[in-house]
């Protein structure tokens, strides 16, 4: 880049909020890094966006809560969709079906948690009346209780399942066992395909928002993020000899977003850096075409969502998303 | 009514899962009064084991037996390498070697394996079987079944057989029961390597419902503790009645209360039960001599 | 001189030489923080070991401990607009007196029983930690307001360097008074036998109380440090592995050993700053140490080398 080599140094925090303060630290300190891109959780991200915000260097993360660019930080910036956008796609699926009461079933973690909180306050904007919520624990194996509560509920006509990790999964599982025939709506927390894995045939007919990036192949041939998905999936596959998921392609998106910040500035000055990056506009890549500006530091809107059903195993894209 | 009966067959299920993995405690420590922390790790690497073999080629059952026969090798390895060093050692000392292992089995599956989530074909399909309104899974019913099996068949070897009388007598008093000539050193490696044994049969069991991961094994192991702790230590039906117990007390709990404390259930339990009658519902109090 | 080495308060003078020395080896300000993790751990380290190593109790839940201390500088800055210094004590006081409500039935408890009962207590506060997040900010926590000393925001590693390090040398002169106390002997002679000590007319049950209540202050103040320093509180900090990890340090250093207090949180702090290539191989290294140690290595590195010298000179 700019006719340097550029160095990219890693390391792991095993999403431990308190290493990953210790990891920023070194990094700014010892390995003097000029721009920064990772945090893949929330909490990790708060923790170190002081160290990163008093040594002045701009820092992109991996991260979904909305509390990281709302209220803006001059030097934090994020390339995953909020979990506000992930709530506010799947209302207005919701109400395109009519389906305006429904039941919120949440896993304890961190993710679920923080996109609860979002639903339930961009609920009453949209249309949208919870009659009824529950949760379970992230390493829980049977959520019969909490969605017989569900179905027992009057008037509800669809149900939301904000989760991480396998508890979305066992909540897929649990529907069809307890044969609740009411819709089921995932999160993008669960855009891989190994859910539709582990829910088996559980998962059909379940709908969720997703970026483009895993229905690479089905996407139709005008749409301009094909070329950089189809190109992403390959390359990823070819690499790792696995499917491609989303939390990658922000990865990938966040490198190459400050990549082509640097080529425009011209230079390893980090401020220049920085602002070269708020001047990121018509970026594509696998998340969504990317326009940031001063007052918006991720630059998505709600069109970098797809709203997908799981038909035959497969994703499907839902037709006028 | 019918909402009572799910939440029943829901804590049947969770407890069934809870009754095989707190089996695991019971022969081991009646051999050698040591809480083997590890257990939970044993039930693992029986559902990882077999998930990964199965995923190089190998059928179904095939890989269950290997996962088996892995997992007991290393529940003898555990006993040969890191108990049997520290003969002698205080209780706390012992129960920190456990911890030890835990970690360490749970830090090398991390590298062998991957970090992911995994589940295996149930052995009766998946379609719920519906009774009175609500529905079981039949892999949660085998799960209660095969704890009813261990039960059965380690009351039978304790009771009427030569070798489980030798257990007995290792736990009673080590240096009479070497004195009448039973290998103390022969048993305790036994019962580590059957405790493995039942550890890795509960994970290929449970995998199908509850799915498998690196680090299924911590949680699996409290809850496997309380359920000792409920039914009494030592005693095999106890753990088995102390898993139901639990498992239907979390599922009221999620029904009823508040699904976000659930998980405190158990271990409020714990702590209820220690203070109160700390020898569990099934077991003996120790006398302890000056 | 030989008064100097022999007296009691050699350990504390050797710490505070340490804490002295160290930064005229630090290249930036990286280093400092590791220091300051290091005596902030050592801290509650040194509280753990006067439960486990000198009265021989054991406690698999004390992170517990280390939360409260870690979210009252959160909660009370935040919803009770108390100044961060006063939270340090407050912290403890809380932690002291859930201690003692808590230690009151379950110290009666022996080996496993004790050591399950704690466990429960430490997973317990963790789970209420994670779950009212209305004052606690639920599993991805809160940001810490930072500490203000006489108008002054403390900011920076080495600030907090010199903070942790004069509270720990402290915290070691209270630890080694505490040892040579009559509460300390008492406390040996419970460890060598209960049934021996409470024949002698030792109220084993209160000074027991006593040693756990205390060294729950110890980790709530290491506890506040932490959350202070990192600006930045998750539950985890409550968590069972936390837990484990202070054990792993009192007993790498030596049970009963103060200044192996330090040595085992030293070993642990640094370790996965050193493996940043290995990580993956850190939980695999953490459970062979503690294995390898308490099977060969009982005593600890600082008794063992002790011993070793003690040897040669005769």
């Amino acid at each position: 880049m700019n006719g340097q080599k550029s160095q990219l140094i890693v390391y792991d925090d095993g999403g431990s909020a308190d290493n990953a303060r210790t990891f920023a630290s070194r990094l700014v300190e010892e390995d003097k890094i000029v721009a920064m891109v990772g945090g893949s959780t929330t909490g990790s991200t708060l923790a170190m966006i002081p160290v990163f915000e008093e040594a002045k260097i701009p820092f992109i993360s991996l991260a979904g809560a909305i509390q990281i660019i709302q209220p803006v930080r001059s030097w934090v910036f994020k390339t995953p969709h909020t979990d506000k956008m992930a709530c506010e796609k799947i209302f207005a699926d919701l109400k395109a079906r009519n389906l305006t009461t429904i039941a919120l079933i949440s896993g304890a973690d961190a993710f679920g948690k923080s996109m609860r909180d979002q639903c339930v306050a961009v609920a009453p904007n949209a249309g949208m009346n919870i009659a009824i919520e529950e949760s379970y624990g992230p390493r829980d194996s049977d959520m019969t209780p909490q969605l017989t509560n569900i179905r027992n509920k009057a008037g509800v006509l669809a149900v939301v399942n904000p989760g991480f990790g396998q508890g979305p999964a066992i909540v897929t599982r649990n529907y069809r066992q307890l044969g609740i025939a009411l819709p089921l709506y995932q999160s993008h927390g669960v855009a891989s395909k190994q859910f539709i894995e582990l829910a088996g045939p559980a998962a059909e007919g379940v709908r969720l928002p997703a970026a483009a990036l895993l229905i690479a192949d089905k996407l139709p041939a005008n749409d301009p993020q094909k070329p950089v998905v189809v190109d992403y999936t390959r390359t990823y596959q070819q690499k790792t000899g696995q499917a491609v998921s989303t939390f990658g392609g922000h990865a990938y998106d966040g490198l190459m977003i400050l990549v082509q910040a640097m080529q425009r500035a011209k230079s390893a000055d980090k401020a220049r850096i920085r602002d070269e990056v708020e001047r990121t506009k018509g970026y594509v890549g696998t998340g969504g075409i990317v326009n940031m500006s001063p007052t918006d530091h991720m630059g998505l809107d709600l069109s970098a969502f797809h709203m997908l059903e799981i038909k035959g195993g497969d994703w499907t894209l839902v037709p006028g998303s | 009514m019918a909402e009572l009966l799910q939440f029943v067959f829901s804590g049947l299920t969770v407890g069934a899962i809870y009754a095989l993995v707190a089996l695991g405690f019971t022969l081991i420590y009646k051999a050698s009064d040591i809480i083997n922390f590890a257990q939970g790790e044993f039930v693992m690497l029986g559902g990882m084991t077999t998930v990964f073999v199965t995923l190089a080629g190998v059928s179904l059952p095939l890989a269950a037996l290997i996962a088996i026969i892995v997992t007991t090798a290393i529940g003898l390895a555990l006993h040969r390498f890191a108990i049997e060093p520290a003969r002698g050692a205080s209780p706390v000392a012992l129960i920190m070697i456990t911890i030890g292992a835990s970690i360490f089995l749970r830090g090398v599956a991390q590298i062998i394996f991957d970090r992911r989530f995994h589940s295996l074909p149930s052995l009766f399909g998946g379609d719920p079987i519906k009774f009175g309104g609500a529905a079981i899974l039949p892999q949660s019913l085998v799960v209660l079944a095969s704890a009813m099996v261990i039960v059965t068949l380690l009351w039978l070897f304790i009771d009427r057989t030569l070798l489980g009388k030798a257990v007995i007598a290792t736990a009673a008093n080590r240096l009479a029961a070497r004195l009448i000539g039973v290998d103390t050193r022969r048993i305790v490696d036994f019962s580590f390597a059957v405790s493995a044994a039942i550890g890795a049969i509960a994970g290929v069991l449970i995998t199908p419902i509850a799915l498998t991961s690196y680090d299924v094994g911590t949680m699996l192991a409290l809850k496997g503790f309380a359920a000792v702790m409920l039914g009494g230590i030592g005693s095999a039906l106890g753990a088995v009645i102390g898993g139901l117990l639990i498992g239907l007390f979390e599922a009221l709990a999620a029904g009823y209360l508040s699904s976000n404390y659930k998980d405190a259930v158990a271990f409020l339990i714990i702590l209820v039960v220690l203070v109160s009658i700390p020898q569990g519902l099934f077991g003996r109090t120790k006398i302890e001599r000056v | 001189m030989r008064t100097l080495l022999e007296t009691r308060l050699l350990p504390a003078i050797v710490v505070a030489v340490i804490v002295v020395m160290l930064p005229y080896f630090f290249p930036s300000a990286y280093y400092y923080r590791v220091g300051a993790l290091v005596f902030i751990f050592t801290l509650a380290v040194v509280g753990l070991n006067l439960l486990m190593g000198f009265a021989g109790q054991v406690s698999l839940g004390h992170a517990g401990f280390l939360g409260i201390g870690a979210y009252s500088v959160v909660i009370g800055p935040v919803y009770f607009g108390l100044p961060s210094w006063l939270c340090v004590f407050v912290g403890a006081t809380v932690s002291g007196a859930v201690a003692f409500l808590v230690g009151r039935p379950i110290l009666r408890l022996k080996g496993h029983y004790l050591a399950v009962a704690t466990l429960g207590f430490g997973l317990l506060v963790a789970i209420v930690l994670t779950n009212e997040a209305s004052w606690t900010g639920g599993p991805d926590g809160m940001s810490v307001p930072k500490l203000a000393l006489f108008n002054w925001q403390v900011r920076g590693s080495d600030a907090w360097y010199w903070i942790a390090g004069t509270t720990l040398v402290g915290g070691f002169v209270l630890a080694l008074n505490l040892m040579e106390s009559p509460t300390g002997r008492a406390l040996q002679a419970i460890h060598d036998s209960e049934i021996a000590a409470l024949v002698l007319g030792i109220d084993v049950a209160r000074k027991k109380l006593t040693v756990f209540v205390i060294s729950a202050m110890y980790a709530s103040v290491a506890g506040s440090y932490l959350a202070l320093f990192n600006g930045h509180v998750t539950p985890d900090v409550a968590g069972f592995l936390r837990s484990i990890e202070l054990v792993a340090m009192v007993v790498l250093g030596g049970m009963g050993s103060i200044v192996g207090s330090l040595v085992g949180a030293a070993v642990l702090v640094v370790l996965p700053q050193v493996l940043t290539i290995f990580h993956e191989y850190e939980q695999a290294l953490l459970g062979f140490i503690l294995m390898v140690f308490m099977i060969f290595l009982r005593r600890g590195i600082v008794p063992s080398v002790a011993a070793t010298f003690a040897g040669r000179r005769k």
